[in-house]
């Protein structure tokens, strides 16, 4: 199971396009027909991972659905930055409700297909990872326990960006936020805390369960696809940085999602029916300190005054991702 | 559909934003020098020809191969391939071998009978080509491409030059050789054999040549003072060499020694070896230290060649030779140590280094002659206007490569004095250094090992020693390259940008920045795998 | 067709003539039968196509409500008190988005202290959230405004709700005529939506609104609500003519003619009021009804004419806005703004407390005689309030207002010894 990548052809299925696939091999976006579903003009910061996921996800959903998609979205970076008063960079059926129930309005949206019987129409919800993880999880657990046939597509940057820069659910230890300072004993957001959503929803033994990054568009893409070859309540987790929240280069986002995952802080898996089905094996293995020091978030962790203990202890972190998920080959360990 | 006012809005409206005017840096496309291309003494256009090669289409990435050397399949066997010591995926796994890649070209050329296209038109200017060894070869083509009207004069009876009367055989089969030299004639060239100039002005002015290319080589075998008996047998390597391809295969006993430690003593040392005698090469520094390629010495040793490292012949008989024990000072000299031994020897081969017979330039003005070779400008003219000169008789790296690259020069140079202007060269576009690159995006792939024929057979046969790759692994080979510096069309940038502001204009079109919306968050920058986008500042 | 029948069933059958398409429910008393009949009738394959949703919380199910609607299916739920409240957010979210959702608003109390029965706090606490609510005073007209609410909702793409007073109205047995699903469908259209999530022509829904256009969109709620003003008396005259019943409309006077002092109100109480206006007419009281059906819009026009002729009037409402007295009077006196009528706020049956005529007959006579206070808390426990307020003022921690004051009225004790 999983997405299997093509070995070798110069850059296999690393790089977006590859000229040298099948075109039936080859990702949607690397097509010039992509739907390119959120348009130029819409107003992410430069660099916006979200804007970059969401349009890697979108693209790939409508190119299943072949355009017959219809998208809730929550409150948050996303809603605000694509609908840029009096436009809209979005190029499908696009509703925005309220923060916390994107699901639940898609499940709506998806009720009223079903009784109409368009059952070719397909719904996707989406939200950042405090309207998912938070705010919206009521919600979102209710669609899971229905099983909604709803895609929801988390876009994970780990904080409220919209608001600011606040904690969330999803913020890992140690980080700063506007919430979490770099102050006192034990500087930045909590060891122990936080939860872990794409567990929680294979919890609800839903058909399909995955974490991608925006590092990965080929994995990203089938796993949207096969997603959406599903039906049911589903849900994707993406790894989105946010340069402007996490205090990195605008040019910087795509490499820390890839270090991200290949220190083993975000495990990149799939699951069915409660059920790890696929991992992304980590290809070059780093230490976190990797992932860590270029993020203006963790600075407080490094130089002088830094906490080496706390980068231990996210070692830690990594180290059980790495172990319970299997993220390494045996012989590359 | 009736749109409820402000809180329904027409899809994709956002284009009437132009986020283009948030931007402090943009990004621009630049092709990078590879530096494979920037090692090829023949100015190959290696990352380009492998292009074609990836995709399968090998005529096209033959063809240009050929746009800056004729001698794909000759290349592909005989080249010293500095592009492969400089490539730079060397640094991340292996390098690409490129030299294997390009003789499954050259192979597949005569295999399949691909042809260079006809000049398009003729300029009606004669130029005389003294010598058919590469350099005089590849100028040729060059200058028979540019129309004009191309004579060899060549003194042997076959073309080649030291690619036939130096390199053995079981390094470049005669076969591939003649059919890169005919597909040059076949241009329209015309060779005359036997043909040896002895004063070039006569030769120019009989054959009312407008310009003359003299590539005439180095032949001369060195000598060195060795004491010797009457009835020592003492010949030098070339000879030997050059015999070997006419009817009277040389003479030279059981025991052979073979004195030098370049490139030809090698040969010479497998050659006789294959004959079934018994060679000693006795060179007077250390295997790290001799000119030879290593991975030459290497085979020698396989095939049974004896190596005696720091030793001089301090004497020559006609049965056995003496040779001194010599050690190394502390700046690397040899120094001899007066330690002494004898070894059979029934000959003894000279391999160090040859000279340029310089007689056909007698009585030429304006020529300038340094350690007995031929000065050149940078536009490889000697000191007499309109005649030109390159190869191995003009100071340089002794190769075919730089050979063929100097032909190549002088044709463009020579073209253009007959036109009376003179040649700028393109300016060298900046080096794609490997820091430029982002490594992640290529698969990992380990270099493919060329095909070795097995040692018995090494040992008793002039059958070519390495094989060549088939298609499967030139393929693999060739789309190892990360295409350093050169957009290769992986679609990264188009995909990379969160603003949607890269272009995709099509198979082999390539991309266009849509500065409108450009942002200039230089992710397409960071995620080029070759190293093909750099950020420039917004002009303000 | 005549039934008798319980007006929550009875309410849920005209929901189900209305072809609704998608409905979601989370159970809160005293909705709760209303959505189960609903549940059952689609189970059974009675009511089809329909989606019934068993969500997880009301603002879930608004959110589902909001979704399909917007996706274009007809949709309804139905809530209660705390549920609404539970779901206020995106109650003003589907007002904000103009979507003609129908929900029951089966009228109870809001805590604390928690309390299941009847009084209006809750819908009246959405007053300003862009739905339209309509106030049944019988079950006959919860059935019939369902189905002019649908018809109104999705003429003017806003969405309604439809109050009746909970456990009274909902669970009172009662002979209730059916409306015939031929007469319910030459009445009610198919939905045809405004605006629709429809991949065919993609629209973007719901996006933010700055400074620039924020008032223009508030403003054009409002004008929707003016324009049901105008609406709402052609539906009901509409409805007649098919239905053959009087049913809904702005407001509903009951001897008014020649009455000098008037009653306002909302909701089933005009049932015991008009008894009690009954009797005090046969003793020769000048004193008629004003009912108002229609809370928002607020028929400013047509309550002014109502008055126009008495000279004092009483509003009895079941809510009360903390701190400052009525809430429906305070509209009421909007109203009637420069006419120098002296008008009486009555404080009534919050959290179920029995309005009985008796009681009305005292205040309605206490009103004729100018003798009430401004704002009057009708039938309340004086002496346990000011129990309670001797004790607040003694100590400190004096406990649990709630719990107190049942103490003091020997419940719990009687209860639990
Ligand atoms: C044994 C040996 C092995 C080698 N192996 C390699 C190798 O593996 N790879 C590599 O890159 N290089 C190798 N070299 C070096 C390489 O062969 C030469 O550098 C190269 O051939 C030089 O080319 P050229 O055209 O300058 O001269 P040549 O190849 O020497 O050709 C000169 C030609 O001019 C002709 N000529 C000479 N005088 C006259 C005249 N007066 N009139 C008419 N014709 C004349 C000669 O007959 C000859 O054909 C080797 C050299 C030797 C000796
Ligand atoms: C009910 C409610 N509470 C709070 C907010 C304020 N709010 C808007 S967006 C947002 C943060 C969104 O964070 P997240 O979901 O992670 O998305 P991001 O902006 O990071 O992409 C918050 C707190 C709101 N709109 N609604
Ligand atoms: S704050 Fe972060 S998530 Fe929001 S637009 Fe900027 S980069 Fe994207
Ligand atoms: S990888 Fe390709 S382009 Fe780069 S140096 Fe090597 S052969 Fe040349
Ligand atoms: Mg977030």
């Amino acid at each position: 199971m999983g997405f299997q990548p093509v070995k070798f052809y110069q850059t296999g299925t690393f790089t977006i396009g590859n000229r040298l696939l099948e075109p039936d091999e080859r990702s949607v976006q690397s097509g010039q027909a992509r739907s390119n579903s959120i348009n130029s003009g819409h107003r992410a910061c430069q660099g916006c991972g979200e804007a970059l996921g969401a349009r890697y996800a979108i693209d790939a959903a409508m190119a299943e659905s072949k355009g017959q998609l219809i998208a809730a979205n929550a409150t948050g970076c996303l809603e605000v930055f694509s609908t840029p008063y009096p436009e809209s960079s979005w190029q499908l059926p696009w509703i925005h409700s309220l923060f916390g129930n994107a699901p639940a309005v898609a499940t709506g949206i998806a009720a009223a297909m079903k009784v109409k019987g368009k059952t070719e129409v397909r719904v996707v919800a989406q939200g950042g990872d405090g309207g998912t993880t938070d705010i919206g999880f009521g919600c979102l657990s209710g669609m899971f326990e229905r099983n909604d046939d709803v895609l929801y597509l988390c876009y994970d940057n780990q904080a409220y960006m919209n608001t600011g820069v606040q904690r969330s659910s999803a913020t890992p230890p140690a980080a700063r936020t506007a919430t979490t300072m770099p102050v006192g004993p034990n500087p930045g957001n909590a060891f122990g805390q936080g939860k872990n959503v794409p567990e929680i929803a294979m919890a609800h033994g839903i058909p399909y369960v995955a974490t991608a990054t925006v590092a990965d568009l080929r994995d990203l893409e089938y796993k949207v696809r096969r997603a959406m070859k599903m039906h049911g309540a589903r849900y994707i987790q993406i790894f989105v940085p946010c340069p402007l929240g996490w205090g990195t280069a605008s040019s910087d986002t795509i490499r820390m999602a890839r270090l991200a995952k290949e220190s083993g802080m975000f495990p990149v898996f799939e699951a069915e029916h409660g059920e790890v089905v696929g991992v992304s094996k980590i290809r070059h293995k780093i230490p976190v300190e990797e992932y860590l020091q270029p993020q203006k978030r963790f600075a407080h962790l490094f130089g002088t005054n830094g906490h080496p203990e706390m980068v231990t202890r996210m070692q830690a972190i990594a180290d059980r991702n790495i172990r319970k998920y299997g993220l390494l080959d045996e012989e590359g360990c | 559909m009736y749109k409820p006012f402000a809180i329904t809005l027409k899809p994709g409206t956002s284009l009437a934003n132009m986020t283009g005017t948030w931007r402090t840096e943009r990004p621009v496309y630049l092709n990078r020098l590879p530096p494979c291309n920037n090692a090829c003494p023949a100015g190959e256009n290696i990352q380009g020809w492998l292009f074609h090669a990836e995709s399968g289409n090998y005529e096209q990435a033959w063809r240009v191969l050929t746009e800056n050397n004729p001698l794909a399949a000759v290349m592909g066997r005989v080249c010293y391939h500095p592009c492969e010591t400089a490539c730079n995926r060397g640094q991340l796994d292996s390098s690409v071998g490129i030299n294997s890649v390009e003789r499954f070209l050259g192979d597949e050329a005569i295999k399949r009978g691909w042809k260079f296209d006809a000049p398009a038109s003729s300029s009606g200017k004669r130029v005389l080509v003294v010598g058919a060894g590469p350099s005089g070869l590849s100028a040729a083509y060059h200058l028979a491409r540019m129309g004009h009207q191309v004579e060899i004069q060549e003194a042997g009876p076959l073309a080649g030059g030291m690619m036939r009367f130096g390199i053995p055989k079981y390094r470049l089969p005669r076969e591939v050789l003649d059919a890169e030299v005919q597909r040059i004639l076949d241009l329209g060239v015309t060779l005359k054999l036997n043909c040896k100039v002895s004063s070039i002005e006569q030769s120019m002015k009989d054959g009312r040549f407008d310009a003359a290319f003299l590539a005439v080589g180095a032949h001369i075998g060195k000598r060195a003072m060795i004491p010797a008996g009457d009835a020592a047998k003492i010949v030098d390597a070339v000879s030997v060499l050059r015999s070997m391809e006419g009817e009277d295969k040389p003479l030279l006993g059981r025991r052979v020694v073979v004195y030098g430690g370049g490139n030809t003593a090698v040969d010479v040392a497998r050659t006789v070896k294959r004959m079934g005698a018994e060679p000693i090469i006795v060179y007077r520094r250390t295997r790290d230290k001799a000119p030879a390629h290593d991975f030459e010495i290497e085979e020698a040793l396989q095939e049974g060649v004896m190596i005696k490292w720091l030793s001089t012949i301090k004497h020559a008989g006609d049965s056995s030779i003496t040779i001194e024990k010599m050690a190394l000072d502390d700046k690397g000299f040899p120094q001899p140590t007066g330690e002494y031994e004898t070894l059979e020897a029934d000959s003894v081969v000279l391999a160090l280094g040859q000279d340029v017979d310089l007689s056909l330039l007698q009585g030429v003005a304006g020529l300038e002659i340094v350690n007995g070779t031929v000065q050149v400008a940078p536009n490889m003219m000697t000191g007499h206007p309109g005649i030109f000169a390159g190869g191995d008789m003009v100071p340089s790296e002794r190769t075919v490569t730089v050979a063929v690259g100097h032909g190549k020069k002088a044709a463009r140079h020579i073209d253009a004095w007959l036109q009376g202007s003179s040649y700028q060269p393109a300016e060298k576009h900046e080096l794609a250094e490997y820091g430029k690159l982002n490594t992640w995006y290529y698969s990992d792939a380990d270099k493919t090992v060329r095909p070795m024929l097995d040692v018995i057979r090494r040992q008793t046969s002039f059958d070519e020693v390495q094989g060549g790759l088939d298609e499967s692994t030139a393929l693999f080979e060739a789309r190892r390259c990360l295409s350093c510096g050169n957009c290769f069309e992986c679609d990264n940038c188009y995909g990379v940008c969160p603003d949607n502001a890269v272009i995709k204009l099509g198979p082999g079109k390539g991309f266009q920045f849509n500065y409108d919306y450009c942002k200039g968050c230089g992710l397409c920058v960071a995620e080029c795998p070759c190293g093909a986008i750099k950020m420039e500042p917004e002009e303000t | 067709m005549l039934k008798q029948t319980e007006g929550s069933k009875a309410v849920a059958e005209a929901i189900a003539l209305c072809r609704p398409e998608v409905i979601c429910a989370y159970p809160i008393s005293p909705q709760t039968h209303i959505v189960e009949a609903l549940g059952e009738m689609v189970k059974a394959g009675n009511l089809t196509p329909c989606e019934f949703i068993n969500v997880e919380s009301e603002f879930a199910a608004m959110s589902v409500a909001i979704g399909a609607s917007a996706a274009g299916a007809r949709s309804y739920t139905a809530t209660a008190s705390q549920g609404l409240l539970f779901m206020v957010e995106a109650v003003y979210n589907a007002a904000g988005l103009g979507l003609p959702i129908v929900m029951t608003v089966a009228n109870r109390a809001i805590g604390a202290p928690i309390n299941i029965w009847n009084d209006h706090s809750d819908s009246l606490s959405q007053r300003d959230s862009g739905w339209m609510q309509l106030f049944a005073e019988t079950n006959q007209e919860a059935v019939d405004l369902h189905i002019q609410a649908f018809r109104l909702a999705e003429e003017l793409s806003m969405p309604i709700m439809v109050c009746m007073d909970g456990f009274i109205l909902t669970h009172a047995f009662e002979r209730i005529d059916i409306p015939e699903q031929n007469q319910v469908d030459s009445y009610l259209p198919p939905f045809d939506p405004r605006q629709v999530l429809d991949p065919a022509e993609p629209v973007s829904i719901g996006a933010m609104v700055g400074p620039e256009a924020f008032m223009e969109v508030k403003y054009l709620a409002h004008a929707k609500q003016m324009q049901a003003i105008e609406r709402i008396p052609v539906l009901a005259a509409e409805f007649k003519q098919i239905f053959g019943r009087d049913s809904g409309g702005l407001i509903r006077t009951y001897c008014s003619e020649d009455a000098e002092t008037m009653v306002i109100a909302m909701g089933s109480v005009l049932g015991t009021i008009k008894d009690t206006v009954d009797e005090m007419r046969a003793e020769g009281h000048k004193i008629g009804v004003l009912g108002i059906i229609s809370y928002r819009p607020f028929p400013l026009e047509q309550v002014r004419a109502a008055l126009s002729s008495c000279k004092r009037f009483v509003v009895l409402e079941k809510s009360l806005a903390v701190g400052m007295g009525g809430i429906v009077a305070t509209d009421v006196r909007m109203a009637v703004t420069g006419s120098g009528l002296k008008g009486y706020t009555a404080i009534a049956g919050l959290g179920g407390r029995p309005i009985t005529r008796a009681t009305l007959h005292k205040l309605f006579l206490q009103a004729e005689q100018e003798l009430l206070p401004p704002v009057t808390f009708v039938d309340l426990d004086w002496e346990a309030v000011n129990k309670q307020l001797t004790r607040e003022q003694q100590t400190r921690r004096s406990g649990p207002a709630a719990e107190n004051m049942l103490h003091d009225k020997g419940l719990i004790s009687a209860k639990f010894g």
